[in-house]
């Protein structure tokens, strides 16, 4: 063998070792909501690709109705457009049940059984793993202390409708721009249908009996709007029918609000004294119930799950272990603090005396997370799963033409009685022509 | 002849003039002006106009995120890139209805625009499909296309009745001396239709450049313009309005630039015509 073929060899091995190392180079393309937890991922990406080279991340970053359309017709497509998609506890069964997300296997480093048991049933098809929960929420009553003490009430753990009412009452001071109480009335399945939805099931009511029958005849849903009409009418923000969760966010933090029945996230950000006026006020109480039973709170989560169309599973993998494990956490915790660690995934968060002592809302949220129960939401047995929502795929249509008649009568357009016959009439019409029930 | 106005006509003309002027453009000054707050002044009530502390930190955030540039390329080039496209295709389509009608010239110009009627998202996913097995998604050349067609009809329809004004008999007169049928759309119609072809071009760039069905639906990440940009920074759990209004305020910073030094072009284009 000649030099100058020997050094050929040594060349030809060395640009076959460099194309092998490039091949292996992936990218990610990694679709998500810009809601301030994700933002905070985003900027932790050179983290990630540092630990892992060889994998780069592209981020599509898009408002959540965008981003649910996008991903929606490329999953059904079979697109192949994303690696890892951000998807809610809503698409998670039903996506998974149509196998058009890839089942999770996690390491045993990852500790699947840290994650918080209702959260992962919601994330789970017969019993296998297709998302992974990024973070996780439930709903409850943040309100303003001192408004409370000045009306001479006190607000209990587990309140129920009628002292909400009574409270909305004593604390609603139209004149100095405070009102008692403020509610989501901004029409969308995701908006004021999630408030409503999960009202109704603490009034014992349900969206459909086991023969999938609409339930907007009956009494208890009656109840629930007419309450709800009542309490936004006499106590509400002027414009309730445009107020979403972002609107009342804005009003609760000027300090325009008694009391604001949210997300469980919505916690965070009251009580930043960058943004919140009414940082050092804010107290917490479980989500309502009617005389003490079943609580109106609701259960959902961002997730992170890899559609089946990816090339890149097994790297789309490593990155929803990192993403979603321990180790991020606490990565979280070592850059911003505690405080500013993704909520309600996992057991071990609540455990820490680190998190629990810079986050006051903590225990409400891990109580208010593990009390609900979406896969049997309401007082009745259902055919369905979901706390909020129905996971069903015709659920968002319907629900939002139903929220649109809810709003309306939020605004005095029309009675509860015309509001809820219309909403029986078109739910009816829509799951009949779906085929229910099947 | 003008018509004779008094003192006090005028400035009422003026005042109602400035009224709706200003009540049309208020959206996109209240954009402007929040984009300069803080979260905090961006939602605070009763509104805060201009007493507030000026700050540019939503646009170092909204760059430190985002790759503005590689969007606003983007931009550029399926605006531009779309409708001359469209233009090359439209001026000969125009030519022919204006100057060779036939009796079904009303009846194809109808069903062009009957193309408009119907939603977009009704072809999303053959389109996407068609797409996405030419290996396309996500692609500036399928953005550009897609673009050129929805715009067509449009481009069509404004070229056609520019190109109707002008008279038949200079194009004759042009044959007759013997231009072919290339020189004479090169070098007479077209010349003669600048303007109409001028604000056609704008009209069209900023069809193209603000349209956010097509650009948001059809691209990820390489070949996303500003209309994703500005959707990623809208948040539905979190106060983000001054950074959105900051990310909104740069997309549409070049299209209103363009806009304001093409004024004259886009109302002279816009009421050719109309007037005579």
């Amino acid at each position: 063998m000649t030099t100058k073929f020997r050094i050929l060899m040594g060349a030809t091995a060395l640009c076959a070792s460099a194309g092998i190392a490039a091949a292996q180079d992936v990218t990610l393309t990694v679709a998500t909501v810009n809601n301030g937890d994700m933002i905070r991922m985003q900027g932790l990406t050179s983290e990630f690709e540092a630990a892992n080279p060889g994998i780069k991340i592209e981020w599509v970053v898009l408002e959540e109705n965008v981003l649910r359309e996008k991903v929606t017709t490329d999953i059904a497509t079979n697109g192949g457009q994303y690696d890892v998609m951000t998807i809610g506890t809503y698409e998670v069964p039903i996506w998974g049940r149509q196998e058009w997300l890839k089942p999770l296997e996690m390491s045993a480093e990852y500790d699947v059984d840290d994650l918080l048991p209702t959260i992962r049933e919601a994330l789970s098809v017969d019993g296998t793993l297709y998302a992974a929960p990024f973070y996780g929420e439930s709903a409850m009553v943040m309100y303003r202390t001192d408004l409370m003490e000045q009306a001479g009430l006190e607000m209990p753990d587990e309140p129920t409708w009628d002292f909400i009412r009574e409270a909305a009452e004593k604390m609603h001071d139209p004149d100095n721009g405070v009102y008692g109480i403020c509610l989501r009335g901004k029409a969308g399945w995701g908006e004021n249908m999630a408030l409503l939805t999960s009202m109704a099931n603490s009034f014992g009511g349900k969206w459909f009996d086991m023969e999938w029958v609409p339930q907007f005849d009956q009494k208890p849903w009656q109840n629930a709007i007419t309450y709800y009409v009542d309490i936004m009418t006499n106590f509400g923000p002027p414009g309730v029918s445009t107020n979403g969760f972002n609107e009342n966010l804005a009003l609760f933090q000027t300090g325009k609000c008694g009391m604001w029945y949210d997300a469980t996230v919505a916690a965070g950000f009251v009580t930043n004294p960058i943004d919140s006026t009414v940082a050092d006020k804010v107290g917490f109480a479980q989500a309502p119930s009617a005389e003490g039973g079943q609580k109106a709170n609701w259960l959902w989560a961002w997730t992170l799950a890899i559609p089946a169309s990816s090339e890149n599973a097994e790297a789309a993998q490593t990155f929803i272990e990192w993403a979603t494990g321990k180790g991020y956490t606490e990565l979280v915790a070592e850059k911003e603090g505690w405080i500013a660690a993704p909520p309600g995934t996992r057991t071990s968060l609540y455990g820490n005396p680190e998190y629990t002592k810079v986050a006051p809302f903590a225990e409400m949220t891990l109580a208010a997370i593990n009390s609900a129960n979406p896969g049997s939401p309401t007082v009745d047995e259902v055919p369905y799963v979901g706390a909020q929502y129905v996971a069903i795929p015709e659920f968002q249509g319907i629900a939002t033409t139903v929220g649109q008649l809810f709003s309306a009568a939020a605004s005095g357009q029309s009675s509860p009685e015309e509001a809820l016959a219309a909403a029986q009439a078109t739910t009816t019409r829509e799951m009949s022509r779906a085929g229910y029930p099947k | 002849m003008a018509r004779k106005t008094t003192t006090g006509q005028r400035a009422l003309i003026t005042v109602a003039a400035w009224g709706i002027g200003l009540l049309i453009s208020f959206p996109i000054i209240w954009t402007i002006l929040t984009s300069f707050k803080t979260e905090a002044t961006a939602i605070a009530s009763p509104p805060v106009w201009f007493n507030f502390d000026w700050t540019l930190q939503n646009y170092i955030d909204v760059n430190t995120r985002s790759d503005y540039l590689r969007y606003f390329w983007n931009s550029v080039v399926i605006a531009v890139g779309s409708t001359l496209l469209g233009l090359a295709v439209a001026i000969p389509a125009a030519w022919s209805m204006a100057f060779q009608p036939t009796k079904n010239t009303k009846n194809v110009l109808m069903w062009m625009l009957s193309t408009k009627m119907m939603p977009a998202v009704g072809v999303l996913v053959p389109v996407y499909l068609g797409l996405r097995s030419m290996g396309l998604l996500d692609t500036r050349i399928a953005l550009v296309t897609i673009m050129m067609l929805m715009n067509l009809p449009i481009i069509v329809w404004m070229l056609f009745t520019y190109f109707r004004e002008i008279p038949g008999e200079i194009l004759e007169a042009a044959r007759m001396d013997g231009a072919n049928l290339r020189n004479e759309i090169i070098y007479v119609l077209t010349p003669m239709a600048v303007p109409g072809i001028a604000s056609t071009l704008l009209l069209n760039v900023i069809l193209a450049w603000n349209e956010a069905f097509w650009t948001l639906n059809l691209t990820t990440t390489n070949a996303a313009p500003l209309t994703a940009f500005i959707a990623s920074f809208s948040s539905p759990q979190g106060l983000f309005y001054a950074k959105l209004s900051a990310a909104s305020t740069m997309a549409i910073a070049p299209i209103l630039i363009l806009g304001w030094f093409s004024q004259k072009q886009l109302v002279r284009g816009l009421t050719f015509g109309a007037v005579k």
